[in-house]
């Protein structure tokens, strides 16, 4: 039962956390673009070249290295990462974002600060990086041995009662008990759901080393004995993005991962292009391009692990469906608040009475409560 | 209706209304992954049936 507690808390946290788009648009001002509603992952006419936001980029930063150039499928903006090293953590890394249509800068984007990072870091591993987010994990996976547990019960419980029973003005405990199983039964897919992507979610970093060790290290068979490609050498990003939209015609790209970063090899820029359907668009497929000479190598769509991950995260977090879908998904996590409240205190009212009269209230549909 | 069935329900009865819920939820989940649009409306609506029932059981079935 200590993984109440803890559910307790990946619930409360989580609920501001639906909301985070539209809590961080209400405490930044809104940004004019240049080119409003073009798409910086497309290649329309006017839009700068990469090379030329690489180098705005570098410039406000200089002595690093790029590491991520990520693009915008509504807006021309986009988001450049630099850092001191092709490894460097998360920590030392500079996020810049910018207008791809202007060149404009529009500011960086701090990490680490502000109350909802502070949220989402204590939702995601409570600060204690993989262990935390594989314990966490854990606890989802107890979550749905709890709902499955709860399911068998409904059935007995039930076996007297008609749906939505609320005996309200018996006692208090009967109330609980019938919120409990109403909330419990209704939410049971929503919960399931959020649950298992959830406990997928914690997976990400294990899932990405995988794929870099099978499916990366595949791919780039042929420079496996070359040592890494020094910064200084990379080549043309415009003329590697036309090799690889050449590869994988009709597509955007999502983000471009540089050499020795954790989502490419050494020796590549590794342009993550999204799928042409709604449905795809969270699948990507990564080409390969020879960051020197600008050459393909290989494109491979991403394996089933990366794929169950990508599609986990929207299922999870809420954030695919507009604002009513997240207001019905923080209803719900009420839900999920009020049943883990509500499991608490029928636990602990009557923790000492007989397995036999546990049985004898499930039985009777809660007529008979244990004797405390 | 009466709160109480009048004899023991069999697990088709007890479960037919949550099992509908629980589909109604699932599909919506997924409707919205598939596009937006009138696909965004059937998960809305999709997703509004468990909060609906639980409105429903509070002014109906509370005794």
């Amino acid at each position: 039962m200590i993984c109440t507690v803890f559910l307790l808390m990946l619930c409360i946290t989580g609920l501001p956390l639906i909301f985070h788009d539209e809590i961080d648009r209400l405490s930044g001002e809104t940004t004019q673009f240049g080119m409003p509603g073009i798409g910086s992952s497309s290649n329309a006419p006017g839009l700068l070249p990469l090379d030329d936001m690489m180098a705005r980029a570098l410039a406000a930063r200089p002595g690093e290295v790029p590491l991520f150039m990520a693009f915008d499928n509504a807006q021309p903006s986009m988001t450049i990462t630099t850092g001191p090293r092709p490894d460097a953590p998360g920590s030392q890394m500079t996020i810049q974002l910018f207008d791809r249509s202007t060149g404009k800068a529009l500011g960086q984007e701090a990490d680490g600060e502000g109350v909802m990072h502070f949220l989402l870091q204590l939702h995601t591993d409570m600060f204690l990086g993989l262990p935390g987010m594989l314990f966490l994990g854990a606890m989802g996976v107890l979550f749905t041995v709890a709902l499955t547990s709860g399911v068998v019960l409904y059935a007995p419980f039930m076996r007297r009662l008609v749906f939505g029973t609320l005996r309200t003005s018996r006692s208090l405990r009967l109330k609980w008990l019938d919120y409990h199983n109403l909330l419990g039964i209704v939410a049971l897919a929503w919960m399931t759901v959020v649950g298992i992507t959830g406990v997928i979610n914690t997976l990400e970093d294990p899932i990405n080393k995988l794929w870099r060790s099978r499916e990366l290290a595949a791919m780039t068979r042929e420079y496996a004995g070359k040592g890494a490609l020094p910064p200084a050498r990379y080549g043309s990003l415009d003329k590697a993005m036309a090799e690889a939209r050449k590869a994988l015609p009709g597509n955007n790209p999502q983000f471009i991962g540089f050499p020795g970063g954790r989502f490419s090899s050494s020796h590549h820029y590794a342009v993550f292009f999204q799928g042409d359907t709604p449905l795809t668009e969270r699948l990507l497929t990564p080409a390969l391009i020879d960051a020197e000479t600008g050459t393909f190598t290989a494109a491979r769509a991403m394996p089933w692990y990366n794929k169950s991950l990508s599609l986990s995260r929207p299922l999870h977090f809420g954030d695919y469906g507009g604002l009513p879908l997240k207001i019905l998904w923080a209803i719900l996590d009420l839900f999920t608040i009020l049943i883990l409240v509500t499991g608490l205190y029928l636990w602990i009212g009557k923790r000492r009475a007989s397995p036999a009269a546990h049985v004898r209230e499930v039985e009777t549909g809660g007529v008979v409560a244990p004797a405390g | 209706m009466s709160t109480r069935p009048p004899k023991r329900q069999g697990l088709g009865s007890i479960f037919a209304v949550p099992l509908v819920i629980s589909v109604l939820s699932s599909l919506a989940l997924v409707a919205a992954l598939t596009g937006d649009g009138w696909r965004d409306v059937i998960s809305w609506a999709g997703l509004a049936a468990p909060v609906m029932a639980v409105g429903w059981a509070m002014r109906v079935r509370r005794s």
